[in-house]
């Protein structure tokens, strides 16, 4: 999984990405948003305006030293006065504004991992088998993190930079324009610093990421297998292969960061000399008498300069601000942008209509309940006349002529035609890659066949409310998935409503009762990591729990017992009969002594049917099942 | 902690040294830089001659210069410092884990080590960066500004020693009470992401059981915690800009009230204008390194964590070691259990194996079988020492496996794990894991006894058919061939296969056995087997059962005698047929 986190393709930022973000913002904040707005203004015109009043106390000293403090007392009690106030009002608006944006940012966060977390839970599986786990992943942590960065910082601090330079531009250009002239010529210097520093130290992070991917995919392989290397005595080679990709990562890691590094002392010496050379310029007009060019029409002074050469100041603090935010931005935009696909991803859709309730049996008709009594039935509407029937659930699931493939070009089953009465086992029995389990994805609907007709209990499944249809089917997959969690609650996850009792029976029936009262906390044991501490066949063992105490209509298990013993399996088996006594069960099996035993089994090749029937009567017909049986023949 | 950090720099200590110490001298440029520039303003004030004030820009560029250089060799050496650091780290890291035992490899999951070696490193390696570069800049700074302040500034600089305690203590508070909230969110953060992770890999599961909703209900409690933490430490750490922006008025006003009087009421002896805008300037200086502190502070506690569980993988010290005076030669493949029992951890309260009592004699082969659970691969691990014995002893060749050579005794037993793997690359560097030197000869005839040589050839690239990572791109059974070929590489004294044919057909299975009596007849072969059929020609049959020997025969005594043997068997003849594949 990791692996593929640096390996995601370059996504196209389509236009506007930033501002849907901004527009989201604004959506789900809309008072606040604009609150900080406002603030930001305020307190970014108000950081300009110490710069004028420091030039008017020049003045008032400059006047004060020749005519004497008392003549200008005033004039400097007032400015410190209007100082004041401007400070108080900016510390307001900058108090207001962060404490603001910290719970704007965390807020939005969180709900834009609320919307992705349900909108991935509507996804198709189809997703999620085109997706690599690493890649939606990367969703809620790097690209998450960006908009973190987005929202916190690059954001506000690029309006407000923003703001300052008009401010500092229009002030500047009230003082003089020759001097605007040189600060303009540093800009342009820094603007070209940046995209050169910048564009190498990009390029590098890069080829840096390329090599951490490799570091990455090397590292996960050799610890994944390290038992294998250990058996082998094989260290001194992977460190040899490791030293070498490790190398090459701190040479990239190296020049990256260097590259990076050196951006900010180069933008802040521009700034240093163009302080000087400003000033320089300053002094040079004044003392040469040059004409003055201003909005202000004054002339230039010392108390025109003093002021000018601090703005000069600021000017080249804010330029540097916004280019160190332009990585940052370009990164978030393209987290946005695959936040924002994922969110636009089609929802799996659901046309179906017919539901599932509960019934009970009144002079042999069916009522629907609420409550549960252990009969279900399906509820069909009818359009047409505005009546309601229902079929009793029995668990008749019929393919007819079913052909379907995961993607258009590529049919992986054809034709496919099969019937499983109430009560029946039917297994299925085939190479990897011949279908089994895809038979399966199309009856709980996990995807949607191409041609053909599925019907369950006489309805084309298709009716079905997909929800409703699924909660008939219990699934145990041939990949064992456990929630974090007690051992209870994993066996829950069946039925959210069932009590102790009911796991515990259920747990007795998979035969997992025993194993379970050996865990350290017994049913209490908190399971981590998709169950690491138990061993693969345990964790089987609980997810047939986890199907037993759903008590489902229908079952298929596939590969559900693929790591547990022949004794235990046996046992299972016994148990798991019991339970499904009348029926259906669909089974997935390598193992021969799984199947054997079933009123069918469909031997599948490359997507078709090629021998039907039971045990007895594929064996006497010494096909391919024969075959397999006799060993004469390997599966995979 | 720190010390074992601290190990890793080695050749990296030149560049770790003289980042700071550029940074200082950048600093004192910078912090000069304001002072000239005053008498700059004081030299235009005074109207002064176009060459002074062309000498004062000389002078200026030159320092700009000079800093500028600073800055870039800093940022230099800075770089490769943090870079080099962490690629050592990277490095002991993936040494130590080299020398893992069995024992060592189970306490860590592949995706923590993996973690570590990546995003935690990368954590380490961006707090020493700041380290090195940010960390000594700020107190000197804040130091030599300050003192730049007094020299320049006189008594106004004491608008500073009021401020600056006031500033760094709030700051310092607001860090303080901030940090143990970040620590604990971050680890529920940690776990928010382990439930994406968990929903994500099992959607099969959540949509089979419905339980959509419940899914994104549960998720947003934990998010919405989530959010709540980091809101309130947010919120804490919001008033850091708005305490700096104060401190940094109370200077302004008290230099502009106060700094205006003291120029006019002195003549400018005190103090002129140049001065005082100079005066703002190491102001903002100083509060400015104030501030990166606090960040610093902020950053390095954060990234300690990352820095424990690095240690944490550094100190792991390998359960199994060499032997002083190790033996170099292995007699024979005898093998001996005397009295052995083991338990996986001092602190797990039963014996995974207790009380085995076991002889083999040289070239025997020996079938193992037993249920889940029974300690069968337990059993067999102890041979190749890949855990140590907990009491009693295990031998091969007469000789107690802790007194030979670990490379030697591993090369003797070649064991074929259960769970095996194939790395990248072809299928010949894959065999020759087993033998680096063997011959293009040597790799086809292992083939050949494990049956695996039929089906490479059938390859378009043959022997040189690249292998994806974990071997995916072969079937089950043939991977399994191919790990049985290069155990057989090594030429072994002991093979010990566990369940390594059971995705493997019969008849295939059976023409490997014969294989094996008829070209290495001296070797002692292990079988652990969950097939019959694999084990019931072997010389001895071991049935175990819960971490005991339950019994040993050959086929025909236990199918007589053995409850347990009997019942595997008809679980899996009761048709008349042997069980089909795995």
């Amino acid at each position: 999984m990791a692996k593929n986190k640096n390996m995601r393709p370059p996504m196209n930022v389509p236009k506007g990405t930033l501002g849907r973000v901004i527009k989201q913002l604004f959506k789900d904040y809309p008072a606040r948003m604009t609150l900080v707005l406002v603030c930001l203004l305020v307190t970014a015109v108000a950081s300009t305006l110490p710069a004028i009043f420091m030039g008017q106390t020049v003045t008032l000293v400059e006047k004060g030293l020749v005519e004497g403090i008392d003549t200008v007392y005033g004039g400097i009690v007032k400015i410190a006065l209007s100082l004041l106030i401007v400070y108080v009002i900016s510390l307001t608006c900058s108090v207001t504004y962060t404490r603001t944006m910290a719970i704007v940012t965390q807020g939005f966060l969180n709900k834009m991992r609320q919307r992705m977390f349900a909108g991935m839970q509507r996804l198709p599986i189809r997703y999620f088998d085109t997706h690599t786990h690493g890649d939606i992943m990367s969703y809620y942590t790097n690209d998450i993190d960006t908009l973190r960065q987005l929202i916190s910082q690059s954001l506000p601090n690029m309006i407000t930079a923003l703001i300052v330079i008009v401010m500092v531009v229009a002030i500047m250009f009230y003082y003089s324009f020759w001097m605007t002239l040189v600060v303009f010529l540093g800009v342009v210097a820094m603007m070209l610093v940046t995209k050169f520093v910048g564009g190498n130290s990009a390029h590098f992070f890069v080829r840096q990421q390329q090599s951490m991917a490799k570091v990455e995919g090397f590292v996960e392989e050799i610890m994944n297998g390290q038992k294998v290397v250990q058996v082998f005595c094989h260290e001194e080679e992977s460190k040899k292969d490791f030293d070498r990709l490790n190398e090459q990562l701190f040479k990239d890691a190296e020049s990256a960061n260097r590259f990076a590094n050196i951006l900010m002392p180069i933008l802040g010496n521009i700034g240093n000399i163009l302080y000087v050379a400003v000033a320089i310029v300053g002094g040079v007009l004044m003392v040469l008498k040059v004409p003055n060019l201003s909005l202000s029409g004054l002339p230039l002074t010392i108390a025109a300069v003093v002021p000018f050469i601090n703005m000069t100041r600021q000017f080249t603090g804010n330029v540097s601000q916004i280019s160190q935010q332009v990585n940052a931005v370009v990164m978030a935009q393209a987290g946005a942008a695959r936040i924002f696909a994922l969110m636009d991803e089609e929802p799996e859709t659901d046309n179906g209509y017919v539901t599932l309730v509960n019934c009970r049996e009144k002079n042999g008709q069916i009522v629907e309940c609420t409550e549960r009594t252990g009969m279900w039935a399906w509820k069909h509407p009818h359009q047409a006349d505005g009546t309601v029937t229902y079929t009793r659930l029995a668990g008749d699931v019929v393919l007819d002529h079913v052909d379907f493939g995961y993607v258009p070009e590529k049919i992986v089953l054809h034709d496919v035609s099969l019937y499983a009465e109430p009560g029946q086992k039917v297994a299925f029995v085939g190479a990897t890659g011949a279908g089994k389990t895809t038979i399966t994805n199309l009856i709980n609907r996990f995807y949607d066949i191409a041609d053909g007709k599925i019907r369950y209990d006489g309805i084309n499944i298709n009716k079905i409310k997909k929800a409703d249809l699924r909660r008939s089917l219990g699934v145990i997959l041939q990949d064992t998935n456990l929630f974090t969690g007690t051992v209870m609650e994993n066996i829950r996850y069946g039925k959210l409503d069932a009590t102790d009792e009911e796991c515990i029976a259920a747990a007795k029936l998979a035969n997992a009762h025993d194993f379970i009262r050996r865990l350290p906390d017994g049913y209490d044991t908190m399971l981590t990591a998709n169950g690491a501490n138990l061993s693969q066949g345990q964790r089987q063992l609980l997810s047939i729990a986890r199907a037993a105490v759903a008590d489902p209509p229908v079952m298929i298990m596939d590969e559900a017992t693929s790591s547990i013993d022949t004794r235990t399996e046996a046992l299972v088996q016994k148990g798991m009969d019991q339970l499904m006594k009348g029926r259906t069960v669909f089974v997935i099996a390598h193992r021969l002594s799984t199947v054997r035993n079933s009123d069918v089994i469909m031997v599948l090749e490359q997507g078709r049917i090629i021998e039907r029937g039971n045990h007895e009567k594929l064996i006497a017909e010494k096909g391919k099942y024969y075959q397999l049986y006799t060993g004469a023949f390997e599966l995979e | 902690m720190l010390k074992r950090l601290a190990g890793c720099i080695r050749e990296y200590k030149t560049a770790s040294i003289l980042s700071p110490v550029i940074v200082m001298l950048e600093v004192v440029i910078e912090c000069i830089i304001p002072f000239l520039t005053a008498e700059l303003v004081n030299e235009i004030k005074a109207g002064c001659e176009l060459n002074e004030l062309l000498k004062f820009g000389a002078i200026l560029l030159v320092l700009a210069a000079c800093s500028l250089t600073c800055g870039w060799l800093a940022g230099h050496f800075c770089a490769t410092a943090a870079c080099g650091f962490a690629k050592n780290l990277r490095k002991d890291l993936f040494y130590n884990v080299q020398r893992f035992s069995f024992g060592n490899i189970d306490k860590f999951s592949t995706s923590s080590l993996v973690t570590r070696l990546t995003t935690d490193v990368a954590n380490v390696q961006m707090a020493y960066m700041m380290l090195v570069r940010t960390a000594f800049r700020s107190p000197f700074m804040l130091i030599f500004a300050f003192f730049m302040a007094f020299y320049m500034g006189g008594k106004m600089a004491w608008v500073f020693a009021v401020v600056i305690p006031i500033l760094g203590f709030g700051l310092f508070l607001i860090a303080r009470k901030a940090m143990p909230i970040f620590r604990k969110v971050f680890r529920k953060y940690d776990n928010l992401n382990n439930s994406v992770q968990e929903n994500i890999q099992g959607m099969r599961v959540v949509k089979a059981y419905v339980r959509e909703d419940r899914e994104i209900e549960k998720f947003g409690v934990a998010a919405e915690d989530v959010c709540a933490d980091f809101t309130r430490a947010e919120k804490l750490l919001a008033f850091n800009n708005p305490l700096m922006q104060l401190c940094l008025h109370v200077v302004m006003l008290v230099v502009i009230f106060f700094g205006s009087q003291l120029i006019i009421n002195s003549g400018g002896a005190e103090l002129d204008v140049g001065q005082l805008s100079a005066l703002l300037t190491y102001g903002m200086q100083i509060l400015m390194s104030l501030m990166m502190l606090s960040m610093i502070f902020v950053m390095i506690t954060m990234s300690a964590e990352s820095a424990r569980r690095i240690v944490e993988v550094l100190d792991e010290q390998s359960t199994v070691t060499n032997p002083q005076n190790p033996r170099y030669e292995v007699a024979d493949g005898s093998l001996d259990f005397e009295k052995v029992s083991f338990k996986y951890s001092a602190k797990a309260k039963e014996f995974a194996l207790q009380e085995i009592n076991l002889h083999i004699k040289s070239g025997q082969t020996v079938g193992i079988i037993g249920g889940t659970g029974s300690s069968k691969t337990t059993l067999i691990q102890l041979i190749s020492r890949l855990y140590d014995v907990t009491e009693g002893s295990v031998k091969v060749g007469g000789v107690d496996v802790r007194e030979y050579d670990l490379e030697t005794l591993r090369n003797q037993v070649a064991v074929v794990l259960q769970k095996n793997v194939l790395f990248s690359g072809s299928i010949k560097e894959n065999l020759r894991w087993g033998n680096l030197e063997a011959t293009d000869e040597e790799l086809i005839h292992a083939c050949k006894l494990a049956c695996a040589h039929e089906f490479i050839t059938q390859f378009p690239d043959g022997y040189d058919t690249h292998i994806e990572q974990g071997g995916t791109n072969v079937s089950g059974g043939q991977k399994q061939r191919l790990c049985i070929a290069r155990a057989l590489l090594k030429k072994p004294k002991v093979l010990i296969l566990d369940d390594s044919t059971s995705a493997v057909d019969t008849h295939t299975d059976a023409m490997i056995r014969k294989a094996f009596r008829e070209e290495i007849p001296g070797t002692t072969k292990l079988i652990i087997a969950q097939r019959i059929s694999s084990v019931e020609d072997a010389d001895v049959i071991i049935v175990m059962n819960g971490g005991r020997i339950d019994d040993i025969g050959n086929h025909a005594e236990l199918l007589a005698r053995n409850a347990i043997y009997q019942e595997v068997y008809t679980s899996q003849n009761k048709g008349g047929a042997t069980d089909g594949q795995e």
